[in-house]
């Protein structure tokens, strides 16, 4: 975008820095994240999922959040070991994650069991796997929550310690998967692994940090 | 019992299979295997069949060719259910031996035209799948008793041994590191249920041969059991006195039972098998479950076969 000239409070003539793509991506971020979903929604409302649509939905919308929690985990270990700074995304991955979760539970609570809440609060009861995604969701409401700068200034280092909790929803999520299939295949496999590796990561990195500044301090006293 | 519907074409309007194997004849001529699959909506080798209407039709709304072969669980071909439409283009239903072998009197193999030889039905049943969906599919076959009546099985048989048959080449979900169920795929029934009358041997479905996705060229149709019981692209049926050892049950024993007889009160340990969804029934927004029935609504047929049995005990 062109430079921009303008006249601030204090009088002075100020140079506009060219146009900040930045917060312009992380909104281009969410639309792209909304695309399978609104996507298929549209396949199905206009009858084009051939057999079982409403479960194919279910389980799009189940991938598609497992796959954002992922991403979401992604961001620090690539900062940390390739150099490459996604940080600015992390908040929309998470919250693309949150809300493809709640489509998830919505579809399966409002297509797929017709709002029969005796069947739901059964299942939710009954059978770990769905015990484990409804925990994940629960445990993602408040992290939702706070995704935004006030609840960061608000939370101190308590946000951080909050926010630990993505860990136990990743692992939550990836196993609840695992557990929803009939046969063992290679899918939820690789989603487990990476889960595991993601948070395993996490126990690793103190150690990975200090080597990082011991290299940098060889380094800089060469 | 109720009514007779399918099918809404009189069986004088269906193209012979003469006519049917000129117009390939000439197709082939013509040199482009891409006009093939212009025969028979979509399915390559689809050949109309002769039939009369069977007994045991129900008045239910078929479910739409279209889904009924595009949405199938047929793990020789992968795991999703749009797989065995995708994946079976190798695959060559044509020539075929079904052997029958084991305690019977006269072992004997069956060609394709053997089997279509025996008199053609049009049998519109119910499918319930484990999964917890349905539909209604307007099947072409015979009774398995028609066969079975053949090759004399000796008083010692108790059960018979079905067996998919085992192509790693054609069949993709037989080859590679992740292999969901062990190969080739068996099934088993009690010989009084292989005898029972609503017991078929399917070799179409719409009126026409059956698409490979659905088990060409012939498979099991048992409409009281759960879906995974019809077991498809049959090579092998053996006779034999000890209850048979069937692949889901062989894989997770605590899900699946030799029986899976469909039962709304025995739940799958991870859902309920109270409710169905009817595929293609109330579109995406108001796809109303509806309650699964004993026998999958075949109870008044077949219950006595169970009489005295523990239902629970026996999945
Ligand atoms: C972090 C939260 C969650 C994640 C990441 C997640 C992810 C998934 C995934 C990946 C699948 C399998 C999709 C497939 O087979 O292709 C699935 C299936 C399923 N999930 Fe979730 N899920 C979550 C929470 C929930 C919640 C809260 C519920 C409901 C209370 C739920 C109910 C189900 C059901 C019913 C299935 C389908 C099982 C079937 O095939 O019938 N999930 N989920």
């Amino acid at each position: 975008m062109a430079q921009v000239q303008a006249k601030s409070a204090q009088g002075r003539t100020v140079q506009a820095k060219s146009w900040n793509w930045r917060p312009a991506s992380i909104w281009a971020l969410y639309a792209l994240g909304f695309v399978p979903a609104v996507w298929y929604f549209y396949l199905g409302a206009t009858g084009q999922i051939a057999g079982n649509a409403v479960k194919e939905f279910e389980h799009l919308l189940g991938i598609w959040a497992l796959r954002f929690l992922i991403a979401t985990l992604t961001v620090t270990p690539l900062r940390d070991l390739a150099g490459i700074n996604l940080l600015r995304y992390r908040r929309a991955l998470g919250l693309l994650a949150f809300w493809y979760v709640l489509m998830h539970f919505l579809t399966y609570m409002v297509l797929d069991q017709n709002l029969n809440l005796a069947t739901i609060l059964a299942d939710i009861a009954k059978r770990p796997f769905i015990t484990i995604g409804m925990a994940c969701l629960v445990l993602l409401i408040p992290l939702a929550a706070t995704s935004n700068a006030w609840s960061i200034r608000r939370l101190g280092p308590n946000w951080q310690r909050l926010h630990k909790l993505s860990y136990l929803i990743v692992l939550g999520g990836a196993t609840h998967f695992a557990m929803s299939v009939k046969v063992v295949t290679a899918e939820p496999f690789i989603y487990l692994l990476l889960a595991f590796v993601l948070v395993g990561y996490r126990a690793l990195r103190p150690r990975v940090m200090r080597w990082k500044k011991a290299q940098r301090l060889a380094a800089s006293t060469r | 019992m109720a009514s007779y519907r399918y099918p809404k074409v009189a069986a004088s309007e269906i193209t012979p299979r003469s006519v049917w194997l000129d117009r390939r004849r000439f197709l082939a001529g013509v040199g482009t295997a891409a006009a093939l699959p212009l025969i028979g909506g979509g399915v390559a080798h689809a050949a109309a069949l002769k039939t009369t209407p069977g007994p045991f039709n129900i008045d239910e709304e078929p479910t739409a060719k279209s889904d009924v072969t595009s949405y199938n669980n047929f793990y020789e071909f992968g795991t999703g259910k749009g797989d065995p439409s995708a994946n079976s283009g190798d695959f060559q239903p044509e020539p075929w031996t079904l052997e029958v072998d084991g305690l019977v009197g006269k072992p004997q193999k069956f060609d394709l035209d053997s089997l279509h030889a025996f008199p053609l039905e049009d049998r519109t049943y119910r499918m319930r799948c484990v999964e917890a969906w349905s539909m209604v599919i307007p099947w072409v076959g015979f009774p398995l008793a028609a066969l079975l009546d053949r090759v004399e099985p000796l008083g010692s048989a108790k059960y018979v041994a079905f067996e998919t048959v085992m192509r790693p080449e054609e069949m993709p979900g037989q080859r590679g590191l992740f292999q969901p169920l062990e190969w080739p795929y068996v099934e088993g029934l009690r010989l009084d249920e292989a005898r029972h009358p609503l017991t078929i041997l399917s070799v179409g479905l719409y009126g026409e041969t059956l698409p490979k996705q659905n088990g060409a060229p012939v498979r099991l149709v048992v409409p009281w059991k759960y879906g995974f019981k019809g077991i498809k692209s049959i090579v092998r049926m053996s006779l034999v006195e000890e209850e048979p050892v069937t692949s889901w049950s062989r894989l997770a024993p605590q899900e699946y039972g030799f029986y899976a007889n469909v039962n709304p009160e025995v739940d799958h340990p991870r859902w309920s098998q109270a409710s169905e969804t009817r595929v293609g029934e109330g579109g995406f927004f108001n796809a109303a479950r509806r309650p699964t029935l004993p026998f999958n609504g075949y109870g008044e047929e077949v219950a006595s076969l169970y009489a005295g049995m523990d239902l629970r005990a026996n999945y």
